[in-house]
């Protein structure tokens, strides 16, 4: 199987692309899928009376019942589109957080949380008097059950949890924490944005209440996001955004609202990225989890291997190998990241660095910031092996100057 | 693939790395922080002025080697001068970085820091060679920040 053939960027581009956590490219059948959409079936969903309209609407509908069983979700209504993951949680944060959360409780984050689970977090916490409180990782950058235990109490009524860190790559243990949490009578939100590409997801099994990703870190087009919701907590919340295909009856003054899932998704919708999700949907599960699985942890432990050999490098990585995924962050001692990734970019080499949207993590870490590798499908060892080059270049042109 | 030595210069490299300009003024009249949120780069000026002259300048903080040499060298660059010559000079920069100014006889006025010259070509990174010349430029402006 060669999957990199699949990819018409990494043929046409002669880079070792590093940098899927911040998106994955897209298969030859996504695009196709979104060019034919545009050719044979653009029209917009749930309003026209012709046949056009009722196949995108068709089409619209069938994909959310295909994700629906892709994280097998009871019910596809359970299943709402959104603009990003970042969309998805703020949804959740306003709808369900503004109008639940009381002064004195308990909202509970990780200190691995990507700044979209945090910032709206915080607003809430204003807004409502609602403390704010965070899980901290332990010496392996993971999540320990004491921590899960001593964090999540009574007073605790939301916890929100990455299941993968998308700077560490640390696989957190949200059975655990899901269990712990209800057992509190809290509400728990997975943000899967960093797993949902590497491994089965099962929102029943798990018992997840809320649980969103992004669209374009696993094949399919940005501008599209979803949250999951339990049907009967999704009833129960406001309307998040107001405006057309939402409503049921609009009056002069007052509205009344339309059913799941149309309640949540006001105005027009990205429906050629819905299109290209289904389409990316089919090639995941046409490859199977397995063989991603097999396919990665291959890349990830010949990648730690070779990183390893270079003295001048820190990793910040679990030793537990099946607590982690594909992503890798490093530093190179004495080289600020963005100098690395300048250097390793002009040896077409693709790898972010920064602070990952994650500076609470970073300042618990005592870092500015890191280099980042987020391994995917269609990398190669060849991609790995020109990486270790160029940080072995990007190494000699500062050595002189280190302190 | 281009080759990058021309912007990690011998004298960006010694700049960024070691530089004698990065530490506390005795007496600072004037004091600001530069922050770029996206990559976490921060750095404080402390400026002395002597009437309308620049006396001394320094600078603590941490970030790439492209803003810690740019915040270095500017310093060299601007002390000595008078306010409406600093300005003058850090508006040349600016255009330079941004690929606006490319005539070298109007480029000579920056002395040492004409070499980020070529970080114009790398759009990634002009928010790092700026992130200095845009403290100062606040400092001079407003002038309110007293210690």
């Amino acid at each position: 199987m060669n999957i990199k053939e699949d990819f018409p960027l990494l043929k046409n581009r002669n880079i070792a692309y590093l940098d899927s956590g911040a998106t994955t490219q897209k298969p030859i059948q996504v695009i196709n899928a979104i060019k034919e959409y545009y050719e044979k079936n653009n029209s917009n969903p749930h309003r026209g009376a012709y046949t056009l309209s009722q196949e995108t609407t068709e089409i619209y509908e069938e994909t959310r019942k295909k994700i629906a069983k892709f994280i097998n979700a009871r019910y596809s209504e359970e299943i709402i589109f959104t603009k990003n993951a970042t969309e998805s949680l703020n949804l959740i944060a306003y709808s369900y957080g503004m109008n639940t959360l009381k002064e004195n409780d308990k909202i509970v984050l990780s200190i691995m949380e990507h700044h979209s689970n945090i910032v709206p977090w915080q607003k809430i916490s204003k807004q409502t008097g609602a403390k704010l409180e965070y899980m901290y990782i332990n010496e392996n950058f993971e999540i320990s059950d004491e921590e899960i235990e001593k964090k999540i109490t009574k007073e605790t009524k939301i916890v929100g949890i990455t299941h993968v860190s998308n700077v560490l790559g640390t696989i957190n243990n949200i059975q655990k924490i899901i269990k712990i949490a209800h057992k509190n009578g809290a509400k728990v939100i997975v943000d899967a944005s960093q797993s949902i590409q590497h491994m089965k997801i099962d929102v029943q099994e798990l018992d997840a209440d809320f649980l969103v990703f992004s669209a374009h870190k696993m094949l399919a087009p940005m501008g599209l996001g979803i949250l999951y919701g339990k049907k009967e907590i999704l009833n129960n919340m406001p309307p998040f955004l107001m405006g057309g295909d939402m409503i049921e009856y609009v009056h002069e003054q007052d509205t009344t609202f339309a059913p799941l899932p149309n309640k949540f998704e006001a105005g027009t919708q990205n429906v050629e990225a819905v299109v290209g999700l289904g389409t990316a949907i089919d090639y995941l599960e046409n490859i199977g989890y397995e063989k991603i699985q097999e396919i990665e942890q291959e890349l990830t432990k010949y990648a730690i291997e070779k990183l390893k050999k270079l003295e001048f490098i820190n990793l910040y990585l679990t030793p537990n190998t099946k607590n982690h995924t594909s992503v890798i962050s490093f530093n190179i001692k004495g080289i600020h990241p963005h100098d690395v990734a300048s250097i390793l970019d002009a040896n077409g080499v693709c790898i972010r660095s920064g602070n990952h949207c994650a500076q609470p993590l970073m300042r618990f870490l005592n870092i500015d910031s890191t280099c980042r590798v987020s391994l995917y499908i269609y990398n190669t060892k060849e991609d790995i092996d020109k990486l270790v080059v160029a940080l072995e270049k990007a190494y000699n042109m500062f050595k002189k100057y280190i302190k | 693939m281009e080759d990058l030595t021309d912007v990690y210069n011998e004298l960006i490299m010694e700049h960024s790395m070691n530089s004698y300009n990065k530490k506390h003024l005795e007496k600072a009249d004037y004091e600001e922080i530069g922050h770029n949120p996206n990559c976490g780069d921060e750095i404080t000026l402390e400026l002395k002025l002597n009437n309308n002259i620049i006396e001394d300048m320094s600078f603590t903080g941490h970030g790439c080697a492209i803003s810690q040499a740019s915040t270095s060298i500017m310093i060299d660059t601007l002390k000595g001068k008078t306010v409406e010559e600093a300005k003058e000079i850090i508006e040349t920069f600016i255009k330079m970085i941004k690929r606006e100014e490319t005539n070298d006889e109007n480029l000579k006025k920056l002395e040492d820091a004409i070499c980020f010259k070529n970080v114009s070509n790398m759009p990634a990174r002009v928010k790092c060679a700026l992130l200095a010349w845009h403290t100062i430029e606040k400092i001079l402006q407003e002038k309110n920040i007293k210690r």
